[in-house]
């Protein structure tokens, strides 16, 4: 038993350095086919990156989904502060942000630069506002939320861009839906990738494959070392992948960083992360295994000693 | 240990290679199998290693018939058979040790245990110290001699030879045959195929002679010494004197 696990491990490992072996004695081919693979392989990962800097972006324009709500000019700033606490009670909101005409016509002023036109007039024209948050950011919800605010009697106005909200969500969806079609082709084409260059392989050593057969190598003895080639050809491609996605981020760090300064915010942009990275490694080495699993199921039976 | 009983083999385009074949090779025994281009020599020797399969009759080797043995079983069943082809069949890029290991890494053999035999085998048929050496490097003569370790290093109870002496003039020629003669001496089965009448003669062991598919005689060469058994009722009857052996 001892001795069977041993030799069973010891041709694993046989295959794994010879299959290494036969990659670095090829430098050149094996380069670049591993560079095809690894350029596939960036294309939807590199997507995902992008993905999931939106959504967390996405995150941070929940703003957008806030109402505002204007307060009729009668009502006074101790009711406008009583609707804000019952409104920020309902189950149906998040938060409720009060701000009164005074501080509006205040952030108006430094932000506008009419502050000597402001001056000139007699009274504050801006009502009390309520920037109110919902718990739900589903389109009914929201809309069911914004005709209940708009029915209160001090309500002048509320205001919703409910259209550009689903607009954000539907492209987003649409491109996750992409991205994962994307994602379904480059994995095929990885797949074609490696078992044609194992198809090759094969060929190249057809007479070393019928030699084996004749003095008794099994299918699964034969078919071992392809399978190894395979693996390590698409977890090489994966591991330079990840590195592609990691200096393109490296290179888009610096602009995103002045872009959002322009709007007065930070973001860091995020990168693979671990899971990521070894669902994307551990994926590119399993497709490697398949692509080269194919090819040797298809090929070698067609080699048979003469 | 090898017996066909009335054995045909006709091939997927209509020749029939073999017609009615049958014969018996004891164990330990030594024959030649002769006869012109095409009498069905190298078809004889692809049904004992199952390259191919008769389209009908029965073909015993080490005592199972090999239509008993599946596609998945073959490669079990060749590891107990020894080749020597005439091309030798070595890997280029593998160095003479790596040639002769490869059954025995196949079988499962340790690295010690490889490492003991392969070094044998190469003791026996006098290529110890080029273990390192690429293929390419070694003379005709000495590439042969690689490949009978190879087809020896894992102790068969078979080993065929397709045209061993095909490619060596005569001296090496007899060389290679008195290096299978040495495995038969301990008790290896040997069956070999050959043009070389004058080394057949010369070495004087059953010969089995073909002509279009069919056993035209069985028989020691002159000079030959060893006894034939027949086994089998279709087998063509042996002349311990050679008087069937038409040459």
């Amino acid at each position: 038993m001892i001795e069977a696990t041993t030799r069973y491990f010891r041709l694993h490992a046989q295959n794994l350095s010879g299959a290494l072996g036969r990659l670095l004695r090829h430098p050149l081919g094996s380069l670049l086919t591993v560079l095809v693979i690894a350029i596939a392989l960036a294309l939807p990962a590199g997507m995902r990156v992008f993905l999931t800097n939106v959504g967390a972006l996405s995150g941070s324009w929940e703003g957008a989904a806030d109402f505002t709500v204007y307060l009729d000019d009668a009502v006074t700033e101790e009711r406008a502060r009583e609707l804000a606490s019952e409104i920020d009670a309902r189950a149906d909101v998040d938060q409720v942000e009060f701000i009164s005409r005074a501080d509006a016509l205040e952030d108006f002023r430094a932000q506008s630069g009419f502050g000597e036109a402001l001056d000139a007039l007699e009274d504050n024209p801006l009502p009390h506002t309520l920037v109110v948050r919902p718990e739900q950011t589903a389109v009914d919800e929201m809309q069911a939320l914004a005709e209940s605010l708009d029915a209160l009697e001090e309500t002048a106005q509320v205001q919703l861009d409910t259209e550009w909200v689903a607009r954000l969500r539907a492209m987003l969806e649409l491109v996750e839906r992409t991205v994962d079609i994307v994602s379904a082709l480059v994995a095929l084409a990885v797949v074609l990738v490696i078992g044609n260059t194992i198809r090759l392989e094969i060929n190249n050593r057809s007479t070393e494959i019928e030699v084996m057969k004749l003095v008794g190598g099994s299918d699964g003895f034969i078919r071992r070392p392809f399978l190894y080639l395979g693996f390590c050809y698409g977890l090489a491609g994966a591991l330079i992948a990840a590195l592609l996605v990691a200096a393109a981020l490296a290179l888009l760090e610096a602009p995103a960083r002045a872009l959002a300064e322009l709007y007065a915010s930070v973001y860091t942009l995020m990168g693979l992360g671990w899971r990521d990275t070894v669902i994307l490694v551990g994926g590119g080495a399993a497709l490697g295994w398949a692509g080269a699993w194919i090819a040797a199921a298809r090929h070698l039976r067609a080699i048979e000693p003469t | 240990m090898i017996r066909f009983e009335d054995v045909y083999k006709r091939y997927p385009n209509g020749r029939e290679a073999l017609g009615g074949i049958s014969f018996a090779l004891e164990r330990g025994e030594m024959a030649f199998l002769t006869g012109p281009s095409g009498a069905g020599k190298s078809t004889l020797l692809k049904l004992i290693a199952l390259i191919e399969r008769p389209t009908r009759g029965a073909v015993i080797v080490n005592r199972r018939n090999t239509a008993g043995v599946s596609r998945r079983s073959v490669p079990g069943f060749r590891r107990r058979i020894g080749v020597v082809f005439q091309d030798h069949k070595l890997l280029h890029d593998r160095t003479v040790f790596d040639n002769v290991a490869l059954p025995l890494v196949i079988a499962g053999f340790g690295p010690r245990e490889t490492g003991r035999r392969v070094r044998a085998a190469l003791d026996q048929v006098g290529l110890r110290g080029r273990e390192r050496d690429a293929p390419i490097t070694l003379s005709t003569g000495e590439q042969q001699r690689v490949g009978i370790a190879r087809a020896v290093a894992s102790r068969p109870d078979v080993v065929i030879a397709d045209e061993p002496t095909g490619n060596l003039d005569p001296e090496l020629s007899l060389e290679i045959m008195r290096l299978l003669e040495r495995f038969n001496e301990v008790g290896v089965t040997l069956l070999i195929a050959t043009h070389d009448l004058k080394l057949v003669e010369h070495l004087g062991h059953r010969t089995i002679r073909l002509v279009a598919g069919e056993i035209a005689a069985d028989g020691l060469a002159p000079g030959g010494s060893q006894p034939h058994r027949p086994t089998t009722p279709h087998s063509t009857s042996p002349d311990r004197h050679g008087s069937r052996y038409r040459d």
